[in-house]
């Protein structure tokens, strides 16, 4: 867990925050003082999009920042967490939803969904049914990221847009010097071995997932850590040489490696057997201070130009069609942002295993990791 | 004064005491315990079944079971982490005496006049975040790390070593985080022994090693107790220093503990899994409290 560098980049966020809120105090003294507090993802915005919303709006922002989807569930399911918009990811989504958890939007009041990608809030529909209670922020892919140079002198035909890289031993073993890294998330994980295999992603059959457990134990010597954000640095400075990962945080690697100017050339590929597609949600909890606030604030976010600013500076992909033509070449273009239709087509979504089968699952997973 | 009004005042002064007890331990402990008698739901809270006082207290009552205490029993997973995270701590503890006797025993014999700053220096680490510190550890000990870099350059080793992310490196970093823990309690007891007595052992023509473990190890043992105990009792739950410094294989109670609620979001397991925890750890609380009795009683 990176908690050193969240908490500085925490610190950052509220200075920005409280510097906005104190030069615009001014212009909204003479309002009461609005407050929109925001929970979301470690490095998962333009800190300028913040401050931009104070200016246009004089309503300041609180933003913290969460690594893990279960920080974030357990702070909901407690109650009274006191944030008015965060962002789980869809499947986790759909089971707070049943928890009562959120609110419904009041959609009247955030026009600029007008823009949004009608594909994307099909598939988001399987969780959220009709779109109810969330806003989608940013999605993308789970897939391999890997650095280019050790990869090809370890092996030079090494079959880089396929999971065989990491699902077949004999492969996986020829990296294992140099550092394989694996998400700590069986949901992440496991339905994109099942659809490896030819299952189905979303099956919930115990000998589906005995086979599933069995690719996962051959490769676990080869692993060197399963983590859900130390592989950003580790593949940035060369400690590890492939990650099965999400797409946005590799290429964050990527462009941390080439401002380093360290040598690491990193890169990220869609499996060609398809992955796993998700999706970041932002919602309203049932107990929120200033829904108006968070609706100001996630109709601002869905403004196709700001929505083209966040994803040129965090290089996901967002369900934002508006957008799509303030959004940089470079990212626009790249088939592992936006993939191309049919790659799409091999996507899948997973939904949420029951209480039953998450433990199951859950059980396989410490077996997988620590070999118990 | 009547022995009435004498016996109210010993209530007011052992009152707050007691009260603070049950505030800061019992209450906490009954809600805990009572969770752990209960079953998941998917709801805010997640568990049922919660109290109200339209369904009455029998109907809430009769809805607690022991179910998540027979699961615990039915799975090999949480015996093994316990026994694992008692052997890691067991043997981070006997590893922390060791690098921390000769410390406090070198402060004890230090004159006079530099004792205070070498305390100063013992506990001056804890003016730095706890997390900051294993953070710098994580610096030292990876691939390309401070110790690797510094070896090789030795000429000691040729390749960098590999400690980062495995159980050696959690040794490392609990002998390190909870070191003055063990000097404090040492010292405070190694420093009370009179000189004298080893003056007189030598007089008596005791060898120097025979007179160290005859007469000051002995009278060290009250420190030696306490500080294995404060060493002893946090690491057997800790959770930070394995989840940095060690492998996704470094198996410990803290860690289950952590996925059972957050992972399972199954708060009744947790807590059981924690209620087990207390026990563990109260069976070595209670021997050591006996064993003090026994030394005032021998004292006497």
């Amino acid at each position: 867990m990176l908690w050193l560098e969240k908490a500085a980049r925490r610190v950052a966020y509220s200075i920005v925050a409280a510097t906005a809120a104190i030069a615009f105090a001014g212009q909204s003294a003479q309002a009461e003082e609005k407050v929109v507090k925001v929970y979301n993802w470690s490095d998962y915005i333009d800190p300028t999009i913040l401050t931009d919303f104070t200016k246009e709006t004089g309503i300041k922002v609180v933003y913290d920042v969460f690594d893990s989807n279960e920080v974030l569930e357990t702070k909901l399911l407690a109650g009274g967490s006191g944030y008015d918009v965060v962002v789980p990811t869809a499947s986790f989504l759909s089971r707070q939803i049943k928890a009562g958890v959120f609110q419904k939007l009041d959609k009247a009041k955030i026009p600029n969904l007008k823009y949004i990608w009608p594909e994307i809030y099909e598939r988001i529909a399987k969780y959220d049914p009709g779109n109810e209670y969330a806003v989608n922020w940013m999605w993308g892919t789970t897939g391999v990221g890997y650095n280019e140079a050790k990869i090809k002198e370890r092996m030079a035909d090494a079959p880089v847009t396929s999971l065989d890289m990491i699902f077949k031993p004999e492969i996986a073993a020829k990296f294992k010097d140099c550092g394989i890294y694996m998400l700590d998330s069986p949901e992440d994980i496991i339905p994109v071995v099942l659809n490896y295999l030819g299952l189905d992603p979303n099956t919930t059959k115990q000998e589906d997932f005995d086979k599933a457990e069995a690719v996962l134990l051959k490769i676990r010597p080869y692993i060197k850590k399963f983590h859900s954000s130390e592989y950003i640095n580790a593949l940035a400075n060369g400690d590890a040489c492939m990650a099965l990962g999400w797409s946005g945080d590799i290429l964050q690697a990527a462009s941390r490696a080439t401002e380093a100017k360290n040598g690491q050339v990193i890169k990220y590929n869609i499996p060609k057997e398809g992955t796993q597609m998700w999706f970041d949600m932002m919602a309203i909890p049932a107990d929120a201070k200033d829904v108006d606030a968070a609706l100001t604030f996630i109709n601002y976010l869905n403004r196709p130009e700001v929505m083209a600013k966040a994803s040129n500076f965090i290089q996901y992909a967002n369900g934002n069609l508006g957008s799509q033509k303030f959004i940089d070449e470079s990212v626009l273009k790249n088939p592992a942002v936006y993939p191309d239709p049919e790659t799409m087509k091999k996507l899948f979504v997973h939904l949420t295993w029951d209480n039953k089968t998450q433990r199951v699952v859950t059980r396989m997973w410490t077996k997988i990791t620590t070999g118990q | 004064m009547t022995a009435k009004t004498a016996d109210y005042r010993r209530w007011y002064v052992i009152g707050p005491p007691y009260l603070w007890l049950l505030v800061l331990f019992l209450i906490p402990f009954v809600i805990v315990f009572k969770l752990s008698l209960s079953q998941v739901a998917t709801a805010i809270p997640p568990y049922t079944p919660t109290f109200s006082w339209a369904t009455g207290l029998t109907a809430f009552i009769s809805q607690l079971n022991f179910d998540n205490y027979s699961f615990i029993f039915g799975d090999p997973l949480y015996i093994n982490a316990y026994i694992s995270s008692l052997k890691i701590a067991f043997l981070s503890t006997l590893l922390t005496l060791l690098v921390a006797y000769p410390m406090a025993y070198g402060m004890a014999r230090a004159p006079k006049s530099w004792q205070p700053t070498l305390m100063m220096l013992v506990i001056l680490p804890f003016w730095t975040s706890f997390l900051i510190r294993i953070y710098a550890w994580i610096a030292i000990l990876k691939p390309e790390g401070f110790l690797s870099i510094f070896l090789i350059k030795l000429g000691l080793i040729s390749e960098p070593l590999q400690i980062m992310n495995t159980t050696t490196a959690v040794y490392i970093g609990i002998v390190y985080s909870y070191l003055p823990f063990m000097i404090l309690p040492l010292y405070a007891s190694l420093e009370k022994i009179n000189p004298s007595l080893l003056e007189a052992a030598q007089d008596l023509g005791s060898q120097p090693w025979r007179a160290f473990w005859q007469v000051t190890f002995p009278l060290s043992l009250p420190g030696v107790f306490a500080g294995c105990l404060l060493v002893f009792i946090p690491a057997v739950g800790e959770f930070v220093i394995p989840d940095l410094l060690g492998g996704s294989e470094t198996l410990m109670i803290g860690k289950t503990l952590w996925t059972e609620f957050f992972n399972n979001r199954d708060w009744p397991l947790a807590s059981a899994v924690a209620v087990l925890l207390l026990l563990v750890l109260i069976i070595p609380i209670v021997l050591f409290q006996r064993q003090q009795e026994l030394e005032r009683e021998a004292a006497r």
